[in-house]
């Protein structure tokens, strides 16, 4: 039957992602996921026990990670779109022809590997080093001021690390929005801000929401940017699933803490849809 | 915002009122000129308007693609600043006023809808932004879906209207904010023709019952002659000829007016000799055309224009009387078109003339290809026009510049 066919065609399009997400995500997750209930350790073996209380032993023994993580997610994932969103606005309505090269320019650091960017900003941060130092030399700043191992520093790394992450949904959002639309607007008598206001900033938000998402969850689970710029009391919780992982081998509270952020991240994610009203926003940005 | 002449002199009748609100034009360029890039590329897409567009006309700017129009238009709009001249709205400058605060208003070509809002706040947009009361600008927003007959789909989104609806949403949406003039850039291009028809008759319509000065572009000649109290024909940047759209058909100005508006014929001769009102024009030996005979002069080669349906056909041997303009040719081809038939005439010089005959209940002798005929028409039917297309624009834009 050619209508059964066709009607299947979809499915085997889907077949070989969906193999991909099988192996590499689905079945690793169970296995997470179980290993997360075993108790044990590596010399005598982990069995499956159900243990679910790791789960609570987790989450009072690290909360305030956990906690710090989250914030400075949020910290960084504003200051990403208060920087990005005129950037990105500017490139998509006034560069002109220059629009590539400035886009190129934004993804530039991503041809240096993340450790060497972060170490860079070590390098630029430190104690007495070409931003400090000299200010230091002039008895600007105390000779005890310090940023590194400060939120600040993590905070700023993390921001500057994530920013293409914010600046290019952003683009592409602004990028569509039909110049004309703002014309009419300016012929209705909206004057530049009230233009942006009533008729670009909605029709960027589904580039909003793409970029919050994108740059929201690797950022609450980054740890490279802790380990290096942050010191004892900006650990978050990226740092202590790596601990436990690579260093105290405790896989299961590892996979339980796991669990504990995804959850957390996809409450949070669904909530934030619910609040900005995905769909409308999906289907005004379709409607184009 | 001034208040017009016609508008503040209410106590002194309306009689005054109406000289002095036919005094000033609603929209009125003045050598106006626009260049696009500077240097080496520049590109002069409007060379030099001249207009005056009085209170409440149905006024065209017609013309081929890339002739200016669109840029004029936004000119008016103040999308784009001219780069000399001035633009004049009811007597008020309105060069270096932002679009914002200009008491004129656009229909895009592509609508321009807001796709994030719905038909009531694309339409209510401009009144929010003046800050209108809700309840005036709810009353305001239910007239104007009246008007465009849009009832009831005041909730839907434009994506879910269809084009000939989108038209209406665009059209209302301008309309609301009662402007002084109404800026339509070829508002109906996108439409299929049987909708294009009836959005014809809407817009006259519309036009008529809220009495505001449309200025409409449109390459299409018949929409800007059916619906146009007065029109320019633009070519490459400049104004051709400034009409009704009787005087546009009837008295093409320029060879260029006379071949993009319908058919026309050209013919090329010397005047002969000036015989009072008239000059006497000799194509070839044994012809003459009959024109009038301002500005002319004896020996002078002129061109000339009369159209296929003013052309009378004689078959069968006839030859013309009386004082008629008349000219040979051989029949070459013979098109019948039910109400009509339509003849091809060669002439000597390889020129060639079109002749719309009507075909009347008892027909005379038809004639056939090859038949050698005379054709006759009117002295008043034909029209000389000066030599070169671009320095002869008409009238009333000489006299302006
Ligand atoms: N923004 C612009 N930059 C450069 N050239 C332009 C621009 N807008 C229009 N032009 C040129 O000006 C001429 C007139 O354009 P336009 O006013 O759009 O014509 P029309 O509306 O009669 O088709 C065209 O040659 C066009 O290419
Ligand atoms: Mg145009």
């Amino acid at each position: 039957m050619r209508s059964l066919r066709s009607r299947l065609a979809p499915y085997w399009l889907a077949l070989p992602g969906g193999m991909w997400l099988a192996i590499f995500f689905v079945v690793p997750m169970f296995f997470m996921l179980s290993l997360s209930l075993q108790t044990g350790d590596t010399l005598n073996g982990y069995q499956q026990t159900f243990h679910w209380s790791t789960y609570s032993d987790v989450l009072s023994g690290y909360h305030v990670q956990f906690v710090r993580s989250i914030i400075y997610a949020v910290i960084v994932t504003s200051l990403a779109l208060l920087i990005s969103y005129p950037m990105a606005y500017w490139i998509a309505f006034r560069a002109g022809r220059h629009k590539s090269t400035f886009l190129f320019l934004i993804l530039l650091p991503f041809f240096v590997s993340f450790v060497i960017r972060t170490l860079s900003w070590q390098f630029i941060l430190a104690d007495n080093g070409i931003v400090m130092g000299p200010l230091k030399d002039l008895h600007l700043l105390p000779q005890d001021f310090h940023v590194l191992a400060t939120s600040f520093a993590v905070i700023c790394g993390l921001t500057y690390n994530f920013l293409p992450f914010m600046v290019l949904p952003l683009y592409v959002s602004l990028e569509r929005i039909d110049h004309r639309l703002v014309e009419a607007a300016h012929d209705l008598y909206a004057g530049r801000f009230a233009a942006f206001r009533r008729v670009v900033l909605p029709l960027s938000l589904p580039g909003v929401f793409a970029g919050v998402l994108i740059t929201f969850v690797p950022v609450a689970s980054d740890y490279v940017n802790a380990t290096i710029l942050g010191g004892t009391h900006t650990t978050m919780i990226g740092n202590i699933v790596q601990t436990l992982y690579l260093t105290n081998n405790d896989y299961p509270a590892a996979s339980a803490l796991s669990f504990t952020l995804m959850g957390a991240l996809l409450l949070g994610i669904f909530a934030y849809a619910r609040a900005l009203g995905t769909e409308d926003v999906m289907q005004t940005a379709a409607a184009r | 915002m001034t208040v017009t002449e016609g508008g503040v002199s209410v106590a002194d009748g309306a009689v005054a009122a109406d000289s002095s609100a036919q005094d000033v034009a609603a929209i009125e360029l003045v050598d106006v000129a626009k260049d696009f890039g500077g240097g080496a590329d520049s590109v002069q897409a409007v060379r030099q308007v001249d207009v005056a567009i009085r209170p409440g006309e149905f006024f065209s700017l017609l013309g081929p693609s890339g002739c200016g129009k669109t840029t004029t238009l936004r000119m008016i709009a103040g999308f784009e600043e001219p780069t000399r001249g001035r633009i004049l709205l009811y007597g008020d400058d309105m060069v270096g006023v932002p679009p914002y605060r200009r008491d004129v208003n656009m229909v895009f070509q592509s609508y321009a809808l807001f796709p994030h809002l719905s038909v009531y706040d694309n339409i209510a947009f401009g009144l929010q932004r003046k800050k209108l009361g809700k309840s005036e600008i709810a009353w305001k927003v239910q007239q104007m879906l009246e008007i465009v007959r849009l009832e009831g789909k005041e909730r839907r989104r434009p994506a879910e209207l269809s084009g000939g609806q989108q038209q209406r949403v665009a059209l209302a949406r301008a309309l609301v904010n009662q402007p002084r003039a109404l800026l339509l850039d070829e508002p109906l291009a996108a439409l299929d023709l049987k909708l294009r028809q009836t959005m014809q008759v809407e817009l006259k319509r519309i036009q008529r019952e809220v009495g505001i000065t449309f200025i409409f572009v449109t390459h299409d000649q018949n929409e800007a002659l059916t619906l146009s109290d007065r029109l320019i024909v633009m070519n490459e940047g400049l104004v051709e000829q400034l009409g009704t759209p009787h005087e546009i058909y009837e008295q093409p100005a320029t060879k260029f007016v006379a071949g993009f508006i319908g058919t026309s014929n050209v013919l090329q001769g010397v005047v002969d000799r000036i015989v009072g009102a008239r000059a006497v024009v000799v194509p070839a030996d044994g012809e003459q055309v009959l024109v009038p005979a301002t500005g002319l002069r004896a020996g002078q080669q002129v061109e000339l224009t009369v159209r296929p349906e003013k052309v009378v056909i004689h078959a069968g041997g006839e030859v013309p009387a009386g004082e008629r303009s008349a000219v040979r040719g051989t029949v070459t081809d013979v098109t019948y078109l039910g109400t009509s038939t339509t003849y091809t005439v060669s002439r000597g010089d390889e020129s060639e003339l079109v002749v719309f005959q009507q075909n009347a209940s008892s027909p005379t002798a038809a004639a056939r290809p090859g038949d050698i005929v005379w054709l006759s028409w009117l002295p008043e039917h034909s029209y000389v026009f000066a030599s070169a297309s671009h320095d002869s624009r008409s009238p009333d834009t000489a006299a302006a510049s």
